[in-house]
């Protein structure tokens, strides 16, 4: 639990945060929270509590309405637009629905990261293929992702989620499209990341994914509220017994 | 698959640019088939058009002001042929002593006759009818209407009957419709320079509406703004120059074939608009302009959508 003593900034901060689209009521309200670094997190919550518009939040595809977001040391609503795209390049994100693009390979899909950030072809043959080889996916190289099961998809999406080695690995519902023995595998496949270093936050329904990760700690939405704002969450969370 | 491979992370790697073919491989190529080149072509070779036009009229304004401008014709009324061919000698000994006429030359007789004759018939060769002694004179500068006064007062002192008329008073009403025309075409080039760009600004747009979310994923994997404008950037230059080339082509075709064909008039004016060297070097300077015109379009348009995501 390093990183938990109250004297680690963490990771990253949220202070009364609040967002809304458009002139809607607000989605979220009042979030504040810190990750710590080295940490294993789920979200969890009923569907429609939030949990996507956190997560956007987390990987700086939204901007706030209300509230202050610090990330790496660095308040993100107030840096300039040109310096958010470094901050992306930390943050791996595993999507609801993989977001994979068509017309690449899975190869090229799990390649992309690497790309985005200047590695040359030369170097990210052997991660790309070694990567490939972690999720089982060897033999499907070549296969664009409407020829891949749900399954494969998944694995290509978490793949290309964490081949630049984020600091902050952040994945949505990364079971809901696999069966239960592959959830058991893709939580093994963050577990592994986890230990490694990588702050891991994953948002999910599915409360029986919560004891495979004995060490987890739990952040609870409900109605775009964190259920213990000032308790568990706005200091060192918890696990929830 | 129990432990990961130890990658280093990509953040700690610097930030090349993400550029070249696999950059752009993230845009489905539909290249050829889409519209664009096709657009640009039609465009290119309209502006070669209108853009050889310009620089013909150009030519032929430059020629008329050049030989035309500065010439005067002086015509010896006198109805005694004598008395005539006197004034004439008279005048054109007057006209050389002159320090702005730089050429006199009296026109022979049968010279003057040949130049009738399509009115006068073989009357003109005769003593039917009187021809007028002619007098051609080329000025050093300009035959404008002070220097017309001024020698028309002196002739008139030695023929009080001959007449003086300047190729300026008739020409410049030609030139001024030359010169409108050569402004029509500059507009027509403005024109059309402003239609690509509104072609350009249609297709990037479109081509954002539908890879918008390829887009949003390498945004989100930490694609820069100028990254992802290079993607596009790169994909309608490549449009654009291959329109650019055709249309390059089809333009000089139609020129060539124009300038074939008002060559065959034979007719002085006209054939003082053929094009030069320079004129061509200039015309294939217009696809590289219509190209940088798309590509800049390209990434303002890019630049601005994807200051609308976050």
């Amino acid at each position: 639990m390093s990183g938990m003593n109250g004297t680690d900034p963490g990771i990253v901060k949220f202070d009364n945060v609040g967002l809304r689209y458009g002139l809607e009521k607000e989605v979220l309200s009042d979030i504040s929270f810190t990750l710590f670094p080295g940490q294993f997190y789920f979200l969890t919550g009923a569907s429609g509590a939030g949990k996507t518009s956190l997560l956007r939040l987390l990987y700086l595809a939204q901007r706030p309405s209300r509230g202050a977001i610090h990330m790496f040391d660095n308040d993100v609503i107030a840096a300039p637009r040109e310096t958010l795209p470094a901050f992306r390049r930390r943050i791996g994100v595993v999507f609801q629905n993989f977001r994979l693009v068509d017309h690449l390979s899975a190869y090229d899909n799990i390649a992309l990261p690497l790309r985005v950030a200047g590695v040359s072809e030369g170097e990210l043959a052997e991660p790309v293929t070694d990567m490939l080889d972690w999720v089982g996916l060897a033999q499907r190289a070549d296969a664009r992702p409407a020829s891949l099961s749900g399954g494969e998809q998944q694995r290509v999406a978490i793949a290309r989620a964490v081949i630049s080695r984020p600091e902050i690995l952040v994945a949505d519902e990364p079971t809901g499209n696999v069966d239960a023995e592959m959830a058991i595998k893709l939580i093994r496949l963050f577990q592994a990341l986890n230990r490694l270093g990588t702050t891991v936050l994953v948002a999910t329904h599915d409360m029986q994914l919560l004891r495979k990760v004995p060490d987890s700690l739990l952040m609870r939405l409900d109605k775009g509220r964190l259920s213990d704002p000032t308790g568990v969450l706005r200091y060192p969370p918890r696990r929830e017994d | 698959m129990e432990r990961p491979p130890v990658i280093r992370p990509a953040s700690k790697r610097g930030l090349a640019p993400f550029r070249g073919r696999r950059a752009a491989s993230l845009l489905p190529r539909t290249r050829l088939a889409g519209p664009m080149p096709w657009v640009m072509a039609i465009m290119v070779a309209l502006t070669v058009l209108a853009g050889g036009a310009a620089l013909s009229l150009d030519n032929v304004a430059q020629t008329a002001r050049g030989e035309l401008a500065a010439a005067a014709t002086v015509q010896i009324l006198s109805p005694d042929p004598e008395r005539r061919t006197a004034q004439a000698l008279q005048v054109a000994t007057m006209l050389r002593e002159q320090t702005d006429v730089s050429q006199v030359r009296i026109v022979p007789r049968q010279e003057v006759a040949d130049l009738l004759e399509p009115w006068l018939g073989s009357a003109s060769g005769g003593n039917v009818v009187p021809l007028p002694a002619l007098i051609d004179v080329v000025l050093s500068r300009e035959a404008d209407a002070s220097a017309v006064a001024r020698l028309r007062a002196k002739i008139v002192e030695i023929a009080p009957d001959a007449r003086i008329d300047a190729q300026s008073e008739w020409l410049e009403p030609v030139l001024a419709a030359i010169s409108t025309l050569r402004w029509m075409a500059v507009g027509l080039i403005l024109l059309l320079g402003f239609t690509a760009a509104a072609a350009v600004w249609l297709a990037a747009r479109h081509a954002l509406g539908i890879n918008r979310d390829t887009l949003e994923i390498v945004h989100l994997l930490g694609g820069s703004d100028a990254q992802i404008a290079r993607v596009f950037q790169r994909s309608i230059m490549i449009d654009a120059v291959a329109g650019g080339v055709a249309g390059l082509v089809l333009g000089a075709a139609a020129l060539t074939l124009m300038a074939r064909q008002f060559s065959a008039l034979d007719s002085g004016m006209i054939s003082a608009g053929g094009l030069s060297g320079t004129d061509w070097a200039i015309l294939a300077l217009l696809p590289l302009c219509a190209v940088a015109i798309a590509v800049y379009t390209a990434r303002m348009t890019v630049l601005s959508s994807l200051r609308r995501i976050l």
